[in-house]
C-alpha cells in the first residue's frame, strides 16, 4: 500500500541529504526543527559524527515560536552561534513543521548574511523527501555560491566528482578508490564533492574537463557547472571489472567532445524471462547493473525506490514506490541484489544477495559494506 | 570555528560555574548540539516494554527513519511498522484516511495479530488538527480483538505539556483498565530496567508480604493487564510520576511519588512513606547507611585521584549526586546538564556552598561541537555517564542511564561499587556509548 510498510525500512531523509553534503566544507547547518532531524542524522546517517567535528546544528523549535512565528529567534540564534565559531557559510533548512507553517527560508537567509556578514542560503527541505533531494539541492546552492568566477581549465586532464556522500558510498573507502581509478586513468582529480575535499577545492570546479556524476544527487550542480562553465558530465560508478574502463573512455570522450553521457543507463535487456535486479540509488544501482551485464554476462535492471531524472535509469528499470512494489518486482526477478532490511519481502525462493547500502539501513551492517570499486564482484550470479 | 583566548577555547554562555549559575536553566537557549551518546531510552525502547505489542509510526520520512532504525538495531523489525506523511496529506484532507488504511493494511499482513498496538501521530499531524479519536474509533471497530493506544511523537510540543518521555511512559499503561484491586499488590511504573531486588524499596514491600509488579518483568501481555489489579502505584522517576498520577486518577489507586534521591534523609523519607502505605512499621535502616558509608569510603580510596564529572543521562539527579560524593571526599569537578528539575534545588543551594567552583556544562550549547574527547581537560577524568565520558573523553566511567535501576541506600553503595569499577577498568568509550538504548540488544 502506498506509503505504508509493515516490515522495511525508510531511507534517509531530505534533511540529512543537506547536512551529509555539507559536512566537510567548514559551513554551519541549522536544522530547523524540534530535535529528532539531528538525533536521527548524527546517529543512523552520519558515520564521522564521533571522529571529525562538524557545525551541523538543530533549531530547537518549539510549538510557540511556531504557531508565534517567531522567525527572529532562530535567525538572532544562528547570527549568534555564526559570531561564535565562524563558518564558512550558513545553511538553513526545515522540517515538516516549518513546511506547515509556511517559514520562509529564503528570507531567513537574506537576512542572517545580512547580520552575519556570512554567505548563508535558504534550502526547501521538509522532511518529506529522500536524502537525494536535500543533498542535491545542498550541493547545487554550494556550486552556484562558490563556483561564480571564471578559472581556466586545467593543462592536464581533470575531473570533479559529484555527488559522493556517506549514504550512498559509507566511509570505508569506496570514494578514494573512485579517487584512485580516476588517476590512475589520466585524470587530476581538481574537487571532490563531498568527500575529502574542500570548499577551497569545490571553488576551482569550474577548471576541470569534466564532471563525474556518481550519484543522482550530483546531477543538478553538474548541469550548472555545464551551464555556467560549460563542462560536460558523466554519470557512472567505476564498479566491477570491465566496466571502469567503458566509464573512462565515456569521460576521455565527453573532455574533447563536451557531450554528457550516461554509460550507467546504456543498458538493455531482452525477452521477458526473469533476471537478477539491483535495488538502490540510480548511478550506482545502474553502473552495478551494467557491471553485472558486462562482467557476468547477465543482463539486468535496476529497480530504483528513490528520486531519480529520468534519464539516469534504462528503459528496462523500474521504479518501486512502496513495499508492495518491492515484493512484487523481487518476486519477477531471478536474483536482487539489495541492503538487508529488503530481505523480509524477498520471496523464500528469489536469491538475495546482501549490499548494504547506508542510506537504508543506517549503521545496520556498515560493518558488511562492499567495495566494488574496480575490482571483480563478489558474487556469482 | 572557536576563537581561542588565552589559550583556552572561550566556552562563555556554554559553562558556568555554579556559584555564578542561575536555577534551574543556567544557558540560554540557542542552536542545539547532538552529543553521540546513545545509551538514553527513546519511545520505541520504551514501547517494545508492552509484550506482545506492535508499534505503527505515522510521520514524515525524517522522523521515521530515526525510529524505524532504533527498532531494526534491538533487532525488532518485526514489531515495527510505518505510514508515511506526504506534503498533499496536510492539505487535501487525507490525513486520517491514510492512517486508518495504512494501519488496517499493516494489521492484515502480519502473520500474528498483535494484541495491542501503539499508534505514533508525530507534530505535524497535530499541527494539522489530526482527528486521532476518530482514526482510534473507526481502528477499534475494524480489529475489536486489538487494544489500540494513542502514543505521541511530538518533540515540537515539549515544552508545552508533558515531554514526549513523559507521555510515552504514561500511554504505555494506557490499557490498564479499571477493575477490582488484589490485596497486598503493588506496582513499580515508568521504570525502563528492572529495580535491583537488594533495594530496600524491593525488600520493603517483599517484606510486607507484597507482590511487587513491574512492566519490566512482564513476558505476556495477560500479566501486563494483571497489573490492573494492583492495589498501589510506585514511581521514583521524574518522568513516571505523571503515569502514576493517571493510573490513580483512571484506577483509582493510590500513587506514591519516591522521587529517587542521594539524601539520606530524603532516602529515609521515602522508605518511611513507603512503610506507611504497606502498613507495617518502618525498619531501622542504620545498617543500610553504614554499608552506603562503608562503600562510598572504598570508593573515594580507589578513585580519590580522580576528577568526577556527572551528567543528567545517568541520573534525573545529578545536582544530588554531585552533593553526595562532593561531600563524602569526591574531587567533583563538572556536572554536564542542560536544565535541572525542580526538586534539585535545595541540593543546587548546598553545592553552590561547599564547592563554588564546580562547573555546569551545557550539552547542547553549539561550543559543545569542539569540546567534545577532552579537549579541555587537564587530568584523570572519572565520568558518571555516558555524555560525561564523551566530553571529558574518558574511558573510566559509569555506563547508566535514568538511574541504572539502583535505588535507595543500597542504590548509592551499588553506585559507590560501579565507581569503583570505572577507577580500576576502562572501557571502550567510543563504542560502548554508541549503541542505543542500554540494555536494550543491538545489532551492532
Amino acid at each position: 500500500m502506498k506509503q505504508t510498510a509493515r516490515i522495511i525500512s525508510i531511507h534517509a531523509a531530505d534533511t540529512s541529504g543537506v547536512c551529509s553534503m555539507l559536512y566537510e566544507l567548514g559551513g554551519m547547518v541549522v536544522v530547523h526543527d524540534a530535535s529528532g532531524c539531528n538525533s536521527t542524522y548524527s546517529t543512523h546517517d552520519e558515520p564521522r559524527w564521533y571522529r571529525q567535528d562538524s557545525m551541523i546544528y538543530i533549531s530547537a523549535l518549539t510549538e510557540t515560536d511556531a504557531i508565534l512565528g517567531n522567525d527572529e529567534k532562530l535567525i538572532s540564534d544562528v547570527v549568534s552561534a555564526a559570531n561564535d565559531l565562524s563558518p564558512r557559510f550558513i545553511a538553513v533548512c526545515g522540517a515538516p513543521v516549518p513546511l506547515l507553517a509556511g517559514t520562509d527560508f529564503d528570507a531567513i537567509a537574506a537576512e542572517i548574511e545580512a547580520r552575519s556578514g556570512v554567505p548563508t542560503f535558504g534550502l526547501h527541505t521538509s522532511g518529506m523527501n529522500s536524502y537525494l533531494v536535500g543533498a542535491s539541492e545542498a550541493l547545487e546552492a554550494v556550486v552556484n555560491r562558490f563556483c561564480a568566477a571564471p578559472v581556466p581549465l586545467t593543462a592536464e586532464p581533470s575531473a570533479n566528482i559529484l555527488g559522493a556522500t556517506p549514504l550512498d558510498f559509507s566511509v570505508l573507502g569506496a570514494v578514494d578508490s573512485v579517487r584512485e581509478w580516476l588517476e590512475a586513468a589520466g585524470f587530476r582529480v581538481v574537487s571532490c564533492m563531498a568527500m575529502d575535499g574542500t570548499l577551497d577545492d569545490i571553488g576551482q570546479a569550474g577548471s576541470a574537463h569534466v564532471n563525474l556524476v556518481v550519484s543522482s544527487c550530483g546531477l543538478a550542480a553538474a548541469e550548472l557547472l555545464r551551464a555556467r562553465f560549460g563542462t560536460p558530465w558523466v554519470a557512472g560508478v567505476p564498479v566491477g571489472e570491465k566496466f571502469p574502463a567503458i566509464l573512462a573512455d565515456a569521460l576521455r570522450e565527453a573532455a574533447k567532445s563536451g557531450a554528457n553521457a550516461l554509460p550507467c543507463a546504456a543498458r538493455s535487456i531482452s525477452g521477458s524471462a526473469p533476471i537478477p535486479a539491483v535495488v538502490g540509488e540510480a548511478v550506482f544501482s545502474g553502473s552495478l547493473a551494467k557491471a553485472i551485464e558486462l562482467d557476468a554476462g547477465r543482463p539486468c535492471r535496476v529497480l530504483c525506490p528513490l528520486e531519480a531524472d529520468d534519464r539516469l535509469l534504462a528503459p528496462c528499470d523500474v521504479r518501486i514506490a512502496d513495499e508492495d512494489a518491492a515484493a512484487d518486482a523481487f518476486a519477477q526477478s531471478s536474483g536482487v541484489i539489495a541492503d538487508p532490511m529488503y530481505a523480509p519481502v524477498c520471496p523464500a525462493e528469489t536469491p538475495f544477495l546482501r549490499l548494504p547500502h547506508e542510506a537504508f539501513s543506517g549503521r545496520c551492517y556498515r560493518k558488511e559494506s562492499l567495495n566494488l570499486i574496480n575490482r571483480p564482484l563478489p558474487w556469482r550470479l | 570555528m572557536l576563537k581561542r583566548l588565552n589559550g583556552e577555547d572561550d566556552m562563555t554562555g556554554a559553562e558556568v560555574a555554579i556559584r555564578d549559575a542561575d536555577f534551574p536553566v543556567p544557558f540560554a537557549s540557542g542552536l542545539e548540539y547532538n552529543a553521540p551518546a546513545r545509551g538514553p531510552w527513546n519511545i520505541v525502547h520504551t514501547g517494545m516494554l508492552m509484550p506482545e505489542s506492535h508499534q505503527v509510526f505515522a510521520c514524515a520520512q525524517g522522523c521515521l527513519r530515526g525510529v524505524i532504525l532504533t527498532a531494526a538495531e534491538m533487532e525488532a523489525m518485526d514489531r515495527m511498522s510505518w505510514i508515511s506523511v506526504d506534503r498533499n496529506d496536510l492539505f487535501d484532507g487525507s490525513l486520517e484516511r491514510n492512517i486508518v488504511d495504512g494501519t488496517a493494511d499493516i494489521l492484515r499482513k502480519l502473520p500474528r495479530k498483535p494484541r495491542a498496538v501503539l499508534l505514533f501521530l508525530s507534530c505535524v499531524h497535530l499541527f494539522a488538527g489530526c482527528d486521532f479519536e476518530a482514526i482510534l474509533e473507526e481502528l477499534r471497530a475494524m480489529f475489536p480483538n486489538v487494544v489500540f493506544v494513542d502514543c505521541y511523537m511530538n518533540p515540537t510540543m515539549r515544552k508545552s505539556g508533558l515531554t514526549p518521555d513523559q507521555l510515552m511512559r504514561r500511554q504505555l499503561y494506557a490499557p490498564l483498565a479499571p477493575c477490582p484491586s488484589e490485596p497486598k499488590t503493588a506496582n513499580l511504573i515508568g521504570n525502563d530496567r528492572p529495580t535491583d531486588e537488594s533495594s530496600e524499596l524491593a525488600r520493603l514491600v517483599r517484606e510486607a508480604g507484597w507482590k511487587l509488579r513491574d512492566i519490566t518483568d512482564c513476558k505476556t501481555f495477560d500479566e501486563y493487564l494483571a497489573m490492573a489489579k494492583s492495589a498501589l502505584e510506585i514511581t521514583y522517576l521524574p518522568t513516571a510520576a505523571a503515569a502514576g498520577d493517571a493510573l490513580e486518577r483512571r484506577l483509582g489507586r493510590k500513587h506514591l511519588y519516591l522521587p529517587l534521591s542521594y539524601d539520606f534523609n530524603e532516602i529515609e523519607r521515602n522508605l518511611a512513606k513507603l512503610a506507611d502505605a504497606l502498613g507495617i512499621d518502618a525498619p531501622d535502616w542504620t545498617g543500610a547507611k553504614r554499608n552506603a558509608l562503608r562503600a562510598l569510603e572504598y570508593a573515594r580510596e580507589i578513585a580519590g585521584d580522580f576528577s568526577v564529572e556527572i551528567d543528567y543521562t545517568a541520573t534525573p539527579r545529578p545536582v544530588g549526586l554531585a552533593l553526595l560524593l562532593a561531600e563524602h571526599g569526591f574531587r567533583v569537578t563538572r556536572v554536564y546538564t542542560d536544565a535541572m528539575i525542580e526538586e534539585e534545588r535545595p541540593a543546587f543551594e548546598r553545592l553552590r556552598s561547599l564547592a563554588p567552583d564546580l562547573l555546569l556544562t551545557a550539552t547542547v550549547h553549539a561550543k559543545m561541537r569542539f569540546a567534545g574527547k577532552g579537549v579541555h581537560e587537564h587530568g584523570p577524568v572519572l565520568a558518571i555517564g555516558q555524555k560525561a565520558a564523551y566530553f571529558s573523553g574518558t574511558r573510566h566511567f559509569v555506563n547508566i542511564v535514568s538511574g541504572g535501576g539502583m535505588y535507595g541506600f543500597d542504590g548509592v553503595a551499588k553506585l559507590a561499587a560501579l565507581i569503583e569499577d570505572a577507577a580500576i577498568h576502562e572501557k571502550d568509550t567510543e563504542t560502548v556509548i554508541q549503541h542505543k538504548g542500554l540494555g536494550c540488544r543491538s545489532c551492532l
